[in-house]
């Protein structure tokens, strides 16, 4: 098993979705985060004081699912979250330990 | 109708009726003698007198009739009908101060939502109630105290009046007071300093027009008393804000007395000649010019918030959470300010309030595109608040010119005011003083500038007899002697402006400084760096104002 990290940008998240239900995609989770790589930020002045927005909005999609499955799934989400301006974001792939799915207690690939 | 009775008016800024006057004072035996409601005095015993609880000594109620002689045209004298008239004049009068009011209450709605809007989430629920408990707090320290300090005398000053106030005769139990160069009463000075009479609003003061006058001027000094809450947002402590709830009546009423109820300084202008003493018609000086004031020391005293400036000096932005609050908050304000300009004439029969409304009107616009072309001006983007606080400000600077001014005059002084706010945040920004919401910029700033504009663009329209002063070369140049600015001819009124303007400053700089200071020897004036970081809402208040953000376990949901 693995999960996939994806962090893109927040007005991606539908095309990202639709795209992994295309793909068989069963199940994901979506957190609001800020972040910045080698895009940085932009400074605002307000009220005569200078406010530096360093840290952007960002949308991480996290997915568990199947070794088997993982190459095609990343070239999806690639292709469906680029814009191909700065700021696109980044996906990682973790190992998976152990999955458990909480209502009937099943373990391992049938969890997933 | 009016044309006999030609007497020196001293009814300070609630002259109801522009009249003819001589420049001598006439005493009350010249003239023929009028109904007993334009006097102080009831010569017929069987008529109720003053302090008056029902309002039976004002006339007659037209429907139903209150003497038993019907409405039946045949039935009524001459006398009957002026009865029925003058009455019905005075609840005009009643109603309009009244409704007005209800106003400028609602105001402390509208600076709720502009201070909240402008803080951060973590301390929404300390500004908001802020914001609501100043309204009970100084509402009972101006009834306990604050409204007798301030009007105890307001019939004497600066001259005793020679005929009826818009409100009706009533308001002659206002009567006693402390001053210098007294006339061995209690009652006339030279220089008024503060009234001694109604406090707590008991049975020497049950008149029906003194209890319009209370609510009316309370619901003014409320406005002074949230507004050093917006500075002092984020960091101050709730006990100490407490007691200053209680304090701030003293300083505003004090004040207030020698511009409103007959001291001193409205008696610039019999004691030296100057324009017509200190004129400021709603109150940029009194209730906005002193509440930045107040802002301005407080914030000196509190000091910054963390985080606000760098070791270095250099200031950091800590932006407001919810900018649509402040715009709603903004428009909240400049609704009641339709109650607090034209309100102030506290006559519904004065038909300058339409004068009085279009300029106010004027002001705030030109001063929202003047905050707009400044920040343009210096290559900003057009930050929302400031745009607001552009609006507030123009709002604050017509606040005394409102009945003076024309409307050309109204719209260049808001413009200024919309220039001058922006400039003046940027200003205080940068040495050092933490205004959160820029209440020292709209309110301190631009008050002094609305107490100077009177100076400068009253047009003498208006206004004859103000203050008790009516000059003979005014009234033989122009036919009466209106409040009269330096472009219209009468440089004097712009230095009593200004005198009003430097004693505003130190008055209630020093005031409010000794204040704070002392204070903070009571409870501190500052919570914990730890509850500061935190956000003051669960420390202070015990209550979140977003509670939905926390993680709370033990809920439903």
């Amino acid at each position: 098993m693995k999960k996939i990290e994806a962090i893109i940008k927040p007005f991606k998240l539908d095309d990202v979705k639709d795209a992994l239900a295309k793909a068989g995609v069963q199940g994901l989770t979506v957190t609001e985060v800020k972040g910045f790589g080698r895009q940085k930020g932009h400074t605002e002045l307000y009220r005569g004081a200078e406010y530096v927005v360093d840290f952007l909005p960002k949308v991480k999609v996290e997915i568990v699912l199947d070794e088997a499955k993982v190459a095609q799934v990343t070239e999806v989400i690639e292709k469906a979250a680029r814009t191909g301006s700065i700021g696109d974001g980044k996906i990682f792939v973790l190992p998976i330990d152990e999955a458990l799915r909480i209502r009937t207690g099943e373990r391992g690939g049938n969890a997933v | 109708m009016m044309e006999l009775a030609k007497r020196t008016c001293g009814v300070l800024l609630l002259a109801s009726v522009l009249a003819p006057a001589l420049a001598s004072v006439a005493r009350a035996e010249d003239a023929p003698s009028l109904p007993a409601y334009f006097t102080a005095t009831n010569a017929d015993a069987e008529k109720p007198t003053w302090p008056d609880p029902t309002g039976a000594a004002s006339g007659v109620w037209a429907t139903p009739a209150g003497d038993g002689k019907g409405d039946v045209p045949s039935g009524l004298a001459l006398g009957d009908v002026y009865d029925r008239v003058v009455h019905n004049l005075f609840a005009i009068n009643y109603v309009w101060a009244l409704v007005t009011g209800f106003l400028v209450m609602f105001m402390q709605a509208g600076f709720m939502f502009v201070e909240t809007g402008l803080c951060r989430a973590k301390n929404a629920a300390h500004t908001s109630a802020m914001n609501f408990m100043i309204y009970p707090l100084g509402c009972i320290a101006f009834w306990a105290y604050g409204f007798a300090l301030g009007w105890g005398n307001w019939w004497n000053g600066p001259v005793p009046p020679g005929w009826y106030p818009s409100l009706g005769p009533g308001l002659s139990v206002l009567n006693s007071g402390v001053g210098l160069g007294g006339d061995g009463t209690n009652s006339v000075f030279t220089y008024g300093l503060f009234g001694t009479k109604g406090f707590f609003l008991t049975s020497a003061v049950n008149d029906t027009a003194v209890m319009v006058l209370f609510f009316f001027m309370m619901v003014f000094m409320d406005t002074t008393a949230t507004i050093p809450t917006g500075v002092m947002a984020e960091r101050w402590a709730w006990k100490n804000f407490l007691i200053y709830g209680l304090w701030v009546a003293l300083p505003y009423c004090i004040y207030a007395n020698w511009l409103w109820g007959g001291g001193w300084l409205a008696q610039g202008g019999i004691n030296w000649g100057l324009g017509h003493g200190a004129v400021d018609f709603a109150g940029s000086g009194v209730v906005h010019g002193m509440g930045g004031i107040i802002g301005l020391a407080g914030g000196m005293v509190l000091g910054p918030r963390i985080g606000k400036y760098d070791s270095k000096g250099k200031p950091h932005a800590l932006p407001g959470h919810n900018v649509p609050m402040v715009v709603l908050g903004t428009f909240i304000l400049a609704f009641g300010w339709f109650g607090f300009n034209p309100g102030s004439t506290l006559a519904g029969t004065d038909l300058r309030i339409s004068f009085i409304v279009v300029n106010t009107l004027l002001a705030s616009i030109t001063a929202a595109i003047g905050a707009h072309v400044a920040l343009s001006f210096k290559g900003l983007k057009p930050d929302p608040s400031m745009l607001c606080n552009g609006m507030l400000a123009g709002l604050v600077a017509i606040t005394a010119p409102c009945a003076f001014v024309n409307p050309v005059g109204a719209a260049i002084i808001g413009f200024i005011a919309g220039l001058l706010v922006v400039f003046s945040v940027f200003f205080f920004e940068r040495v050092g003083v933490d205004d959160v919401v820029g209440a020292i910029s709209v309110h301190g700033t631009n008050g002094l500038w609305g107490v100077l504009s009177v100076g400068i663009f009253a047009t003498g329209e208006y206004g004859a007899g103000w203050n008790g002063v009516v000059r003979e070369e005014m009234v033989k140049m122009y036919g009466s002697d209106g409040v009269r600015g330096l472009l219209y001819g009468d440089f004097s009124q712009f230095i009593m402006q200004s005198i009003d303007c430097i004693v505003l400053a130190v008055f209630g700089f020093v005031m409010a400084y000794v204040w704070f200071k002392v204070s903070n020897l009571i409870t501190p004036i500052r919570v914990s760096a730890e509850t500061e970081l935190e956000g003051l809402d669960g420390p202070e208040m015990g209550a979140h104002g977003y509670p939905d953000f926390q993680i709370h376990p033990g809920q439903a949901h």
